[in-house]
């Protein structure tokens, strides 16, 4: 027989003004159940504590019903007091006498007889209440990182400083992402690839951080603190261990003229080729679209006979190799919108009035970072793509792409009036006699010193900034004309320009929508990741253990990239602070015996928490199918309990009994 | 095989030679147009500048008329026409309320049942091999710019018709005839609309910036689908030269007399002869 | 002088709107009547409409489901799954001839307080004019 102990508050004045609280401790006194009730002015005080513990001992309870205020409030105060004293804390309940009624009624009455409707619902409840245990679920102390950019970089640095491991996936042959192509950034005029690659450095030389460059993540199993990850390293047909990086190889390639994909096409490459001299790893990889030896199977093979470490291999496969890891951070950045007229989906359109793709001189801004960048293909002089002449007028287009319901894209991608900022300051430190015009709509420059930056451009290297949009551009007598409005003037405005940029809006990077299904983490429309709160838990994601940071959540820049990285590296680390993770346990069971095996909770389950599995007898013979909860994983929703026909799944805290229970001693 | 026609007010007024030109061809292609019985002014600018409901219900007695006459396509040579029709049949087809409330004002019920067509779309049905296995004369010589303005291809989502930014449809119907189209600025330029007598500076900037851009590129004349583009670029012509003094001599044909040209027609049944400028 | 009827309302709640929203209209001191008793579960996905057949049986008069809005549950679906449910569930109801007009859907945030208050409010006053659900123990006993 339960030994039940109803503790009754006054909370001061603020449930006793309303509610006859002695009335209330006598009428649930007498409960089937209940050992003893009484009340007190401040249950949730040190003595009022003290009283529920010296209770439980004298009285030898095993359950308590605490009647007060919302179990918002203190559920978790007096759980802790009754397992201090002994009691599961799962066998405690609380009754909301306080904002559901002494606050919302005013007849003494009717609150009175309210208050004990509650405590009796309560007591019924805790009747059947069972006790319940925390669930552990072991953690493997070693965390993934999808994408090798500055965000994934800071988080595997992070981590690994930290003193665990860190498997760093990357999909390009190097890390570095799109800071290792820029020139400066803002709002420093910080050298990129100065400030980038010593931690580029860092993790290709950390003893902690194991580096798949040239490799994807190809599946997902497992959950938080337990995953199992499937590793695709792409053939890259030269052996990184044994080549010491000379050269010898790419400076004989015969097939010299493909669009360098790290200069955006301004440039061009070999087909065994450098990514760019500061990769890392700071090894070459074979592009096997374009290697005669590999398209055709035989043939040429100069490098091969070249390299005096023997370290090319042309009969190299993929590789499939898996990885244990106990958390997950998604670090895969972006990639500009298309501008021309082919579009990825049917949802954005391009610009085809911008020429872009037609006229050589209408170029991306990334496109222009490499023109800027001192060991870009042009050696940092700006100069046209077209005849390799100066532009004496540049003109730098906004918002292309962004800000654009015609075009399929509402949002501001944040960066571009920076950074256009900074080109047209570039441009001008190089070009002493070129003028930079800038089309805008707005100016957004909101961080630190960003504001006096873009006032710089304007007022010390004389950009011009027209407010308005660009309508057409058009090739005439070698000159782009470039027509817009100058809405603050009132007029509209042509100009002759050598050089357009354009500034695209940003947009995830491919394929992450495949990678955010196989992680179960959710995304928008437009493919960024899904946070869990936008304002509260920016770098956690629906999906437990699984993190993210840097602009595949949304549009931002260095610092915010880098601020989230070590966000996203800090909550694996709380992960891995233990060796166990501690979860509540109201979560759904499955009566295995009972279960018919028809999979309609596994379908139901936002969480996939559920699994097909196979019940046996000890010596491991079939039995039946069945489906299983797995705890470290349920959050506890209990729609998997209402959806399944035959009744098996329930909900430890909330049991079919429990309720049935409850509405019972209702009327 | 018969269409219908909705010739609109242009092509019975001012721009009579366009219908003279677009009935010869087509008849020489083996399409007759058949005019929409009773037909009524589709409310152009006019209508829209004023009243929302006055401009659906004009286009909406139309095509309910077309219907009514069993026409399956109906031949709009006026991009104006074509796109108010247009216009009022998307709306009309996704608001059931505004469709009742248009059948009992214009006293017809619209189904949405007929296909408009432009000039160039009537082509395309006709098909370009077809046409350029009928050619007898093949345009050798001719360097055409091809001119859109503004509502051949626009608004996009409405007349879901070739590139609204870089149209290329009219090029290839010049190319299956022989002749070749020069790649010019000016494709979807304005040329002032119907501002002709209401506000004739613009018209004549406008127009004249577009002949320089043609000849600039190397045409030789200029072809359009439009009676309002081919009123300021030749009537207007001879303007734009006093104006800016300088000699065009531009010829601005319709689509549809290069096609009767190419199929043997001669120009006076074409109309071309009753061109401002004409060479002869 | 004749008690007025006092409906019995049950109230079904999801932990996370709801049941905040419902605390909310406590903090504020919204007064409304005190028909109502609240069932907490974690959501409405929890809720087998089972159960609201037993809180007719046990004498209510009229039951509420109440969780989160669209788009906003705590666990990403349930309240989906709770109004696809109920979509089913009240034809079969209605062939059973059990009186859907005294099961109520709504949608109470955690900041909607206020609305707390109307729908207790407006559900009660419409219950109370309804009258006591007696067809319900009627139909039980017979069935028995």
């Amino acid at each position: 027989m339960a030994r039940i102990g109803v503790f009754t508050c006054w909370c001061g004045e603020n449930i006793a003004r309303t509610v006859d609280v002695e009335k209330v401790a006598a009428a649930v006194g007498e409960l089937p159940g209940v050992r003893c009730s009484l009340n007190y002015k401040y249950m949730c005080s040190e003595p009022g504590q003290a009283l529920i513990a010296e209770k439980i001992a004298s009285e030898g309870l095993d359950a308590v019903v605490v009647a007060s205020c919302s179990p918002h409030m203190h559920l978790r105060t007096f759980r802790k007091t009754a397992a201090s004293a002994g009691v599961n804390p799962y066998r405690v309940e609380m009754a909301n006498i306080r904002e559901h009624c002494s606050w919302v009624h005013h007849d003494r009455d009717t609150a009175t007889q309210k208050a004990t409707d509650l405590i009796r619902m309560s007591v019924a409840k805790v009747l059947w209440d069972e006790p319940l245990e925390p669930i552990r679920v072991p953690v493997t102390r070693r965390a993934l990182v999808v994408g090798g950019g500055v965000a994934g970089i800071q988080a595997a640095l992070d981590i690994a400083d930290a003193g665990y491991e860190v498997v760093l996936v990357e999909r390009e042959p190097s890390i570095g992402g799109k800071m290792a192509g820029l020139s400066e950034t803002f709002p420093t005029l910080d050298c990129s690839q100065c400030i980038l690659t010593p931690r580029m450095v860092e993790v290709g030389q950390h003893p902690r951080i194991k580096l798949y460059t040239y490799s994807e993540v190809e599946q997902v199993e497992g959950y938080i603190g337990n995953f199992t990850i499937t590793i695709r390293k792409k053939a890259r047909y030269v052996d990184i261990k044994s080549c010491t990086g000379c050269g010898d190889c790419w400076n004989c390639c015969p097939i010299k003229r493909n669009p360098s994909e790290f200069d955006y096409g301004l440039g061009m490459r070999p087909a065994i080729y450098m990514p760019f001299p500061q990769a890392v790893p700071a090894r070459p990889v074979i592009d096997k679209e374009t290697c005669t030896r590999i398209k055709k199977g035989k043939g040429c093979g100069l490098c091969e006979k070249k390299c005096l470490t023997k370290s090319i291999h042309f009969d190299d496969q993929d590789a499939l190799v898996t990885e244990q890891v106990g958390a997950v951070v998604v670090s895969t950045g972006f990639k500009l919108y298309s501008i021309g007229k082919e579009q990825e989906d049917g949802k954005t359109s391009g610009y085809g009035e911008y020429g872009y793709g037609k006229y050589k001189d209408v170029v991306t801004s990334l496109q222009f970072e490499r023109l800027l960048s001192a060991s870009g293909p042009t050696g940092g002089r700006v100069v046209r793509p077209s005849d390799g002449k100066e532009p004496k007028n540049v003109v730098f287009i906004s918002c292309v792409g962004s800000r654009d319901d015609a075009k399929g894209l509402p949002y501001c991608s944040k960066i571009c009036c920076m950074y256009t900022a900074k080109h047209a300051m570039l441009y001008k430190h190089k070009v002493h006699d070129g003028q930079a015009h800038v089309f805008y709509m707005d100016i957004r420059a909101g961080g630190k010193n960003y504001e006096e930056f873009v006032r710089r451009a304007i007022e010390q290297d004389g950009a011009r900034y027209y407010r308005g949009r660009v309508s057409r551009i058009y090739e005439e007598n070698g000159k782009l004309i470039v027509r817009g409005a100058d809405t603050l003037a009132g007029a509209p405005v042509t100009v002759e320009a050598d050089l357009v940029v354009l500034a695209a809006a940003m947009v995830p990077a491919p394929g992450v929508r495949d990678l955010a299904r196989k992680l179960n983490v959710g995304y928008d429309e437009y493919g960024f990741l899904l946070e869990s709160h936008p304002k509260l838990r920016p770098v956690e994601t629906s999906a437990a253990g699984v993190f993210i940071c840097g602009a595949c959540q949304a549009p931002k820049d260095i610092p915010e990239s880098v601020a989230q990285a070590s966000a996203a590296a800090s909550k694996a680390l709380i992960m891995f602070g233990h060796a166990e993770l501690t979860r509540e346990p109201e979560v759904a069971r499955i009566d295995e015996k009972n279960c018919a095996a028809c999979f309609a909770c596994i379908r139901t389950c936002p969480y996939h928490a559920i699994d097909r599995a196979d019940v046996l007898t000890p010596r491991g013979v079939f039995v039946k199918r069945t489906a299983r909860v797995n705890p470290g994983l349920c959050m506890g929703c209990g729609t998997c309990v209402a959806v399944c026909p035959s009744k098996s799944a329930d909900l430890a805290g909330f049991t079919e009994q429990e309720i049935y229970a409850e509405v019972e001693a209702l009327v | 095989m018969d269409i219908g026609y909705y010739p609109g007010c242009a092509l019975h007024g001012t721009s009579n030679d366009y219908e003279q030109s677009a009935r010869a061809c087509l008849e020489a292609l083996g399409v007759g147009l058949k005019e929409v019985n009773d037909w009524i002014c589709c409310g152009a600018t006019a209508a829209h500048s004023i009243n929302h409901r006055l401009s659906v219900a004009l286009p909406a007695r139309n095509l309910a008329l077309a219907e009514r006459d069993g026409f399956g396509e109906v031949l709009a040579p006026c991009p104006m026409c074509s796109m108010e029709l247009l216009k009022a049949s998307d709306l009309m087809k996704s608001d059931g309320k505004l469709r009742q409330e248009m059948g009992r004002i214009v006293e017809l019920d619209f189904n949405g049942r007929t296909e408009v067509l432009n000039l160039i779309q009537a082509f395309q049905k006709v098909g370009l091999d077809s046409i350029k296995a009928a050619v007898k004369r093949p345009l050798e010589g001719l360097k055409a710019a091809c001119y859109y303005g503004c509502l051949l291809t626009r608004p996009p989502e409405t007349l879901r018709f070739d590139d609204c930014e870089r149209p290329s449809s009219m090029e290839a119907v010049v190319a299956a005839l022989g002749g070749s189209a020069v790649e010019w600025n000016y494709k979807t330029e304005c040329c002032g609309a119907g501002m002709t007598l209401a506000n004739t500076d613009i018209v004549l900037e406008l127009s004249h910036k577009i002949l320089t851009n043609a000849a600039a590129h190397g045409a030789n004349c200029v072809v359009v689908a439009c009676p309002m583009c081919h009123v300021n670029l030749d009537m207007k012509q001879a303007d734009i030269e006093k104006r800016y003094g300088v000699r065009h001599g531009m010829t601005i044909y319709y689509l549809s007399d290069l096609v009767g040209r190419a199929l043997g027609l001669s120009d006076e049944a074409l109309g071309i002869d009753r061109h401002f400028v004409y060479g002869g | 002088m004749t008690a007025q009827f006092e409906p019995k309302i049950v109230a079904y709640v999801c932990n996370w709107c709801t049941y905040l929203g419902a605390d909310l209209a406590g903090t504020n001191r919204l007064e409304y009547p005190p028909n109502v008793r609240i069932l907490r579960l974690p959501c409405t996905g929890r809720i087998d409409f089972n159960l609201i057949v037993k809180a007719f049986e046990m004498g209510a008069d009229a039951v509420l489901v109440s969780g989160c809005h669209p788009g906003d549950c705590h666990y990403t679906a349930g309240n989906y799954h709770a109004r696809r449910r109920w979509m089913l569930f009240r034809r079969l109801l209605d062939t059973l001839g059990i009186e859907t007009e005294r099961v109520h859907f709504a949608w109470i945030s955690a900041a909607e307080g206020k609305k707390w208050q109307q729908v207790i409010g407006e559900i009660t006053e419409k219950t109370r004019q309804m009258g006591p659900y007696a067809a319900y123990q009627e139909l039980s006993e017979a069935a028995k």
